[in-house]
């Protein structure tokens, strides 16, 4: 039997209690929390997966009373909830909703929500855990940590103190370290989540699964056996409205900074000793500082970049980047980037790894693809044979989740003709089950605790470092940028980084 | 939605398998996207009678539901096999994505068939799947017929309205299978609230204060209150002893440690969803926390030592017994550890 410091009851619950929270969201009016954050709040709410006693105060800075901001929740969480909400549930929520109209550097909101806070740690008889959310433009990033330490909001007695921050974090290596500090200067780092929704997709910590729950996988995972590396983030849709973001943006900060080479990180770390968040990070760190990035000499050969021109999608004639309302004209920032990188580990010398990302491409798909070394001889050379490929080990993040190998199997016939054949898993075949959005396990972490799906102050600046030099080499650049059909793969200039024999996946 | 049938009288399980193949090549040639589930078979025994209303309860479990259905319905008198088998793929006609295709046999059967029901299934289960049965209108011959092909056995123990023979018949069956059962996963929420209430540190040392436990329940639901009394006992440490029946009401005592705990069940008429109406604990130096259902969730009340009360809603929508049938299925691909040493708690206090 356990002992009381352990508390027995927890044994066998999927579920492990979380202690009362008060959930605070900076921007509580914004895009974000109109579309992810409340509509995730809600369905924690209608499985029962919030800590017994919860609230959520909103702040922005739209005046209104609480009942306006609950009403704005009311529907948002209708209008992109994943699931219908239960009218109950939902009332329940609201009423425990809190508003606090201020601008992120007025005092008054962090009078308000002190206020507010206090009344309801209060009126529970007890001090809650407190979320703050930085669901804002990243510019206010700082101010709100700075304020929040200089009212003494940064820690809690009896009670813990998390600050959520949404991406982009920083727009280049400099900029990430200054923010680092500056929120480093408030709390420390195990207060800190750094939001990348990326690990919070099930395909994406199923890769963990995969790679160390399963024998199969890891003798053939090293440079013995592996010929290259391809992380796909392809969408086929346009920039939409998020042109003023976009265009100072560009793939390469938007996705590949974060998103892709956070999957290039679960694909090729060591095995941590246990999957506590510093051990799965500082592995995860390893790999980050393993990958030499290019010098600006290199980036012309070793990266492309290109925007999407005029082309069809769906059917549909659709505007080049530079015609796309809100994009500055003349505007070099890419809405394409293809790279090879390289890592120096015994594990991945010599292995290329390749990253792209696109808007307007032809297909939407976030994909894994390692394509191991061609059999050293090759006894099948009948005619008629569609070829033999190296095998192909395909990581589907989205839309099809699921993991898919690539074999060669004979044609049936009196001739040995084969081609290649897959063998495929789909999550949805064994499981049938919805995955929970991103933002929900995320969210359910940061109340939680666990840390083990964020990033660390060190894993973020050892990725913009990476990047960084080949920002510095585009800023150096000059001319317009090389241009794709919408609708298309991509541009044929990504053709020219890959070596050897290597292919890009068609998309 | 496609769906795919075939159909025969007076056939075997060969025929049937081969014409289940059959339609799976047929439904592949179709299309590429149709890939079929491959999660858990489930094996149904019911009342032909009933089997419409048990098809419309495995429709409605929504996300969690068997990739391959085998539905018996048992007429009496009959002493030859029907049979049809449909494919139906859910997609949504985006030719990129995957649509994916679940497999139902209905097999109509006497009730002679039920002592040798293993050997008509085993060629219509999936090998290498959990294979779960489940009988909700009794025909336990079926379920013993089962048992070495069975990896689960999915029951409601409030269906028997004698709670100590609905105890009984679960420990009997988890001699040699994993049960899941549909009672005690309607108290889930209430286990884990009652286990988050104890979690802070501060609190952990009033479990070992508990000097009464009172659960409400629908009077149907005994078993349900049972086996959240079991739960309390087996984690806790407790020594149950029995509970006497006065009344329609349950009460007994537990020994925990030099403390006794007075346990008591009471019926609650009016509840409208079978399972637990509202749970009371109250601790030795005078703590009281109370769980009741209640619109969006449940309505708790604390009071503390020092008299000071607060009450608040724990949010969370009522999953309905499809949901919880539903439920049922995905806890046959999962182990539960502490639902053993319940019922074997339970049992010890009606025995």
């Amino acid at each position: 039997m356990a002992t009381v410091q352990e508390n027995p009851l927890t044994e066998g619950l999927e579920r492990a209690p979380v202690h009362p929270t008060n959930l605070i969201i900076f921007g509580a009016t914004g895009d974000l929390a109109q579309r992810k954050l409340l509509p995730a709040v809600y369905n924690l709410a209608h499985e029962g997966a919030l800590p017994e006693r919860f609230n959520l105060i909103g702040i922005a800075r739209t005046d209104q009373p609480d009942d306006e901001y609950r009403d704005f929740a009311r529907e948002a969480i209708k209008k992109y909830s994943r699931r219908a909400p239960d009218e109950t549930v939902l009332s329940s929520l609201l009423e425990r909703m809190r508003y606090v109209g201020a601008s992120f550097d007025d005092p008054a909101a962090y009078e308000g929500l002190s206020t507010i806070a206090d009344e309801l740690d209060e009126e529970a008889g007890m001090a809650f855990n407190r979320v703050f959310y930085l669901a804002t433009a990243p510019s206010f990033f700082d101010t709100i940590a700075g304020a929040l330490g200089e009212r003494g909001l940064d820690k809690r007695e009896r009670a813990e103190v998390r600050l959520v921050v949404e991406k982009p974090f920083g727009h280049d290596l400099a900029s990430a370290k200054e923010l680092n500090r500056a929120l480093l200067s408030v709390f420390d780092e195990r207060q800190i989540f750094r939001i990348d929704h990326y690990l919070g997709k099930e395909t994406v910590q199923n890769m963990l699964v995969l790679r160390f729950g399963n024998g199969i996988f890891e003798p053939l995972w090293n440079r013995s056996y592996i010929d290259n590396v391809q992380i796909t983030a392809a969408e086929d849709i346009g920039i939409g409205t998020r042109a003023e973001y976009y265009d100072r943006s560009g793939a390469l900060r938007d996705i590949v900074q974060n998103h892709l080479l956070q999957l290039l990180t679960i694909l090729s770390m060591e095995p941590p000793v246990s999957f506590s968040a510093d051990e799965v990070r500082n592995e995860k760190v390893k790999v980050l500082h393993a990958i030499k990035p290019p010098t600006i000499e290199e980036v012309p050969e070793r990266v492309v970049r290109a925007q999407y021109g005029p082309g069809v999608a769906e059917g549909k004639d659709v505007t080049g980047y530079l015609e796309e309302e809100g994009v500055a004209p003349g505007s070099t920032t890419e809405t394409y980037v293809a790279l090879r990188l390289k890592m120096d580990n015994w594990r991945w010398a010599g292995v290329p790894i390749y990253l792209r990302a696109g808007k307007r491409l032809s297909r939407r798909v976030t994909e894994i693809a390692v394509t191991l070394k061609p059999v050293p001889h090759l006894a099948f050379q009948e005619s008629g044979s569609l070829g033999v490929r190296p095998n192909q080990l395909i990581l589907n993040v989205q839309p099809n989740e699921g993991v898919s190998l690539s074999l060669v199997a004979k044609i049936p016939g009196a001739k040995m003709r084969v081609r290649p054949v897959n063998m495929e898993f789909a999550y949805g075949t064994s499981f049938m089950s919805q995955s929970p959005e991103a933002y929900e396990r995320l969210i359910l972490d940061t109340m939680r605790g666990d840390a083990t799906l964020f990033a660390r102050d060190d894993e973020v600046e050892a990725a913009w470092g990476i990047v960084d030099p080949i920002l510095e080499a585009w800023e150096n650049a000059s001319g317009p940028l090389p241009q794709y059909t919408a609708g298309s793969p991509g541009p044929s200039e990504a053709d020219g980084i890959l070596l050897d024999h290597a292919e890009w996946r068609p998309l | 939605m496609t769906v795919e049938v075939w159909a025969a009288e007076n056939t075997t399980p060969a025929d049937i398998d081969s014409a289940l193949r059959k339609l799976l090549e047929e439904q592949h040639a179709a299309g590429e996207t149709l890939a079929p589930a491959r999660v858990v078979n489930m094996v149904a025994v019911v009342d032909a009678s009933w089997r419409g209303e048990v098809l419309n309860r495995l429709e409605r479990v929504g996300r969690y539901h068997p990739s391959r259905t085998v539905l018996c319905a048992v007429e009496e008198g009959r002493t030859t096999l029907d049979a049809s088998a449909r494919l139906s793929a859910d997609g949504t006609g985006d030719p990129s994505l995957i649509s994916v295709v679940e497999e139902r046999v209905d097999i109509r059967m006497g009730p002679s068939h039920l002592t040798r029901l293993d050997a008509i299934v085993d060629p219509l289960i999936l090998p290498d799947l959990t294979t779960v049965v489940w009988a909700p209108h009794g025909h336990h011959e079926a379920i013993e017929a089962m048992r070495k092909l069975a990896d689960v056995v999915l029951l409601d123990s409030s269906d028997d309205p004698n709670p100590g023979r609905a105890i009984g018949w679960v420990c009997h069956l988890q001699e040699n299978c994993y049960v899941v059962d549909l009672a005690w996963l309607r108290g889930t929420p209430w286990r884990e609230r009652i286990a988050a209430t104890f979690d802070p540190p501060e609190r952990r040392a009033a479990l070992r204060q508990i000097s009464r436990v009172t659960i409400r329940h629908r009077p149907d639901s005994t078993v349900s209150g049972m086996l959240m009394l079991g739960w309390l006992a087996s984690r806790l440490g407790w020594t149950p002893g029995s509970l006497v029946a006065e009344g329609g009401r349950h009460h007994g005592r537990a020994r925990a440690g030099k403390l006794e705990v007075s346990l008591q069940l009471d019926p609650v008429p009016d509840l409208g969803a079978p399972g637990l109406g509202g749970i009371t604990l109250e601790t030795a130096d005078g703590m009281m926390l109370s769980l009741d259902r209640s619109e969006g969730g449940l309505a708790a009340k604390r009071r503390m030592p020092d008299g000071s009360t607060s009450s608040w809603v724990v949010m969370g929508a009522s999953r309905g017994e499809a949901g919880i049938l539903g439920e049922g299925i995905r806890q046959a691909l999962l182990r539960d550890p502490t639902y053993g040493p319940a019922v074997r708690c339970a049992g010890a206090m009606v025995s």
